[in-house]
């Protein structure tokens, strides 16, 4: 499989090696100058971060959504709009929203304005619903089940203005990810595709394309082990322990996991990096068997949008999706979202026992 | 002017809605450019039949190994021939960002130039390990536009069994939590692994992620093999005027609902002024003229959250550093795994300090190097060893702070206990 191009170089140029960049070039005046001593933040308004410095100098950070997946023309007129209100400085975050950061309150409306006009939503700050965080999809990935910038545009288009409120009980990361391997990470919520068959090998290809023994110890379930089939070298399934993650396809492609039909998508929610309250957390799958359906995939929306309305209405303040089921339990998280707990989402990999109830604790 | 656009009635569906849409900024480069114009056509195909048609390959810059995502078209007609030709190949360029991702405009106009030039026109900002995603060059270009960045000072990220690109929080730069430079300790670590960078030849990758106080914003605990969380061993600041100011817009309801109510270990109390106790380990501050919090410091796990509500009224310490945690990683292929205390407190604050952990993280690797299996994280590979084992090739003390509890089961041969009770004796002695 692997094509082996070499890129021609022109001139043999050897590659200087200064790895990561100093980031002080770059800085906000502002910052660099009271860098490692600012005293504190507050939040004037949804998208917007004050910040005071111990000097008594004070930053604006106003916090606009984008596409991740940006046109020149696009990361151009964010630029222009640097230059002319922002102090032609910039910073991203890790959720894919930019940051424009002005030392002049009297900046920070023109730019609000500045950047809904030009069509960047304003928000994503405090206890919001954040830019999703998302991979590559269809558009550039060599194993996806699904499409990524596509899942995130629709699911924003839903939750635009809870992107440019500060409603929610406390703030929602969500994530989507095209297969198993989870590259878009934990978060309160998130998508992530479910196979629910296993692999079609194409034997006329195994041979060529993979190295067999690499593909059998990728199996975490030992379900696949080397095989003639019609007399050519391949691989064999033991489809009843197969259970359908697409670990094997990676290393070697003729084992096609992503079916249009039965690849389907999961979500899972109460994931959280934060130390704050309880230790991190990761996310749990709360729904299956959801169509992939592009190109607005309405039947994950309606799931995403039950659960975050539940949550909404019914958690108090500061808690995560997490902090929330842990006070109601799951019994009552799946009465409220009218979701049905079905007996795949028991446990049963390694260390499951820690996730069954020990106990006689039972909320009635 | 470029060659008429594909029918894309699905991805037509995405340019409708507030958010903005990805599908109409690459028709605007499709104005310009028969690559993103045969792009278009293959992502609606993808739309059309749910299938991806990307295949990988190697393609590289001259003198490194990594870097550059391959990506051949397998949309092919009956004869073989791309059924896009003009985007049958769609390289993508990982360059490093800086630490906390600033730019300066001057910077992106110059991004946006070179890889209007020889590129597709499309950039991500960024990609889930950090690297600024420069997606679609032919393979004949890719060079061409690896020479431009890195003349600017910019240079690949990792790819396959290799150190990964790195990412830090804004941190220093302008937040109050950030406990200690992550710029500094990002630039520190990364830079000393540039060959196992641009050269993949771990058993697998190895991400470092750096994030200055256990709010985590890097997510590192989760999606780092070696994971820097500042943190702090004094106790918590304090400032009566800005916690009078946070008592008085949100009373006392919210300070027993939201803040003492909520501290995981109990350690924050209020209480009446006259019952509020001082002594080494205490913090206090005034909310009201009757009223004051109380925090025990060594009950307190450091986990931000009266922090985050009170900012300004509290404050981590004076004495900081981070703690090391190591092993995390996503799904595949036993599961996820959070990174687990290794090292509960170092200190960063000087250019040694920051060396005994590029020291750490140089061991570290070169310990998974050996002994992990192929495609074998380093989280697996403790797993598989046990973290005893790990700490004692890493020359590091055995600490109840590694720990949930001491273990539940008795399947272990201790016949060396006298032995590591005498060795943890005779430190003591000689302290």
């Amino acid at each position: 499989m692997n094509q082996a191009v070499q890129a021609a170089p022109a001139a043999k140029r050897k590659p200087k090696e200064t790895g990561v960049p100093e980031n002080t070039q770059y800085l906000h005046p502002t910052l660099a100058k009271n860098y490692g001593n600012w005293k504190y933040h507050d939040r004037p308004r949804p998208g917007v971060l004050h910040h005071v410095a111990h000097s008594g100098d004070e930053v604006w950070s106003v916090r606009a959504g984008t596409q991740r997946q940006m046109d020149v023309y696009t990361i151009r007129k964010l630029c222009d709009i640097a230059d002319k209100f922002a102090e032609g400085r910039v910073r991203f975050t890790i959720r894919s929203n930019i940051e424009f950061i002005v030392s002049d309150e009297k900046k920070v409306a023109p730019l609000i304005a500045e950047l809904e006009k030009s069509g960047f939503p304003v928000g994503g700050t405090g206890n919001s619903v954040t830019m999703i965080a998302h991979t590559q999809g269809w558009l550039h990935c060599d194993i996806p089940g699904t499409d990524a910038s596509g899942v995130v545009k629709a699911l924003m288009d839903e939750l635009y203005e809870e992107f440019r409120r500060e409603e929610m009980p406390n703030r929602v990361h969500l994530s989507t990810s095209c297969c198993e391997i989870n590259c878009g990470g934990q978060a309160d919520l998130a998508i992530i595709v479910q196979h629910t068959k296993p692999p079609v090998i194409n034997h006329d290809l195994v041979a060529n394309v993979c190295e067999r023994p690499t593909v059998v110890a990728r199996c975490p379930v030992a379900a696949i082990r080397p095989a003639m089939v019609n007399g050519k070298p391949s691989l064999e399934i033991d489809e009843s322990k197969c259970m359908c993650c697409g670990a094997c396809y990676p290393p070697c492609p003729p084992m096609q996991i992503n079916d249009p039909e039965f690849s389907k998508l999961a979500i899972w929610v109460g994931g959280k990096n934060s130390n704050a309250r309880g230790k991190p957390t990761f996310m749990k799958m709360v729904a299956a068997g959801l169509p992939n359906n592009p190109p607005r995939w309405p039947e994950v929306s309606a799931v995403v949008k039950r659960i975050l309305t539940v949550y909404k209405e019914d958690a108090r303040g500061w808690e995560r999706l997490a902090d929330w089921i842990d006070r109601i339990g799951w019994p009552r998280f799946f009465e409220k979202t009218g979701l049905p707990f079905t007996k795949y989402l028991i446990d049963d990999w390694r260390g499951s026992r820690y996730n069954l109830n020990a106990s006689a604790h039972i909320r009635f | 002017m470029a060659k008429k656009l594909h029918d894309t009635p699905n991805l037509d569906q995405l340019e409708s809605g507030p958010w903005p849409s990805f599908v109409t900024g690459l028709k605007h480069l499709a104005k310009d450019k028969d690559y993103v114009v045969d792009l278009l056509g293959q992502l609606e195909e993808s739309y059309k039949t749910k299938k991806g048609y990307w295949k990988g390959g190697t393609v590289g810059v001259f003198g490194y190994g990594g870097g550059v995502i391959p990506r051949f078209t397998e949309l092919k007609n009956e004869d073989g021939s791309p059924k896009f030709p003009d985007a049958a190949e769609f390289h993508t360029l990982r360059v490093m960002p800086p630490p906390g991702m600033h730019y300066d405009t001057n910077t992106l106009r110059k991004f946006c130039d070179i890889w209007e030039e020889h590129g597709s026109g499309l950039i991500a900002f960024h990609g889930q390990s950090g690297d600024i995603m420069f997606q679609g060059a032919t393979t004949e270009n890719v060079q061409k536009a690896f020479d431009e960045f890195n003349e600017m000072g910019f240079d690949l990220g990792g790819a396959g069994p290799a150190v990964r690109t790195s990412m830090s929080c804004v941190g220093a730069a302008r937040c109050e939590q950030s406990c200690y430079n992550e710029a500094q300790a990002h630039r520190a670590v990364l830079n000393t692994f540039l060959d196992d960078i641009h050269r993949p030849s771990l058993p697998y990758k190895f991400k470092f992620k750096f994030s200055g106080c256990p709010n985590d914003c890097m997510n590192s605990v989760q999606r780092a093999d070696m994971a820097v969380i500042g943190t702090w061993r004094d106790n918590i600041r304090t400032d009566e005027a800005l916690a009078k100011k946070w008592f008085a817009k949100h009373g006392m309801d919210e300070l027993v609902n939201d803040v003492v109510a909520r501290c995981p270990t109990k350690a924050f109390q209020v209480k009446e002024i006259s019952k509020i106790k001082s002594g080494e380990h205490i913090s206090s501050v005034k909310v009201s003229d009757t009223h004051a919090v109380e925090i025990d410091n060594q009950d307190c796990v450091r986990c931000m959250h009266c922090i985050n509500v009170m900012t300004g009224a509290l404050a981590p310490g004076k004495d900081k550093g981070a703690t090391v945690l190591v092993g995390g990683k996503s799904h595949l292929k036993i599961g996820g795994l959070m990174g687990t205390v290794v090292l509960p407190f170092i200190k960063l604050d000087t250019e040694e300090e920051v060396e005994k952990l590029v020291d750490f993280a140089q061991r570290t690797i070169d310990f998974f190097a050996e002994n992990a299996l192929e495609h074998e994280r380093t989280g697996e590979m403790i797993e598989r060893i046990g973290l005893a084992n790990f700490l004692d090739a890493m020359e590091v003390e055995v600490d109840p702070a590694m720990v949930n509890s001491p273990r539940m089961n008795p399947y272990v041969r201790t016949d060396g206990w006298d032995e590591e009770v005498a060795k943890i004796n005779a430190k003591k002695q000689a302290a």
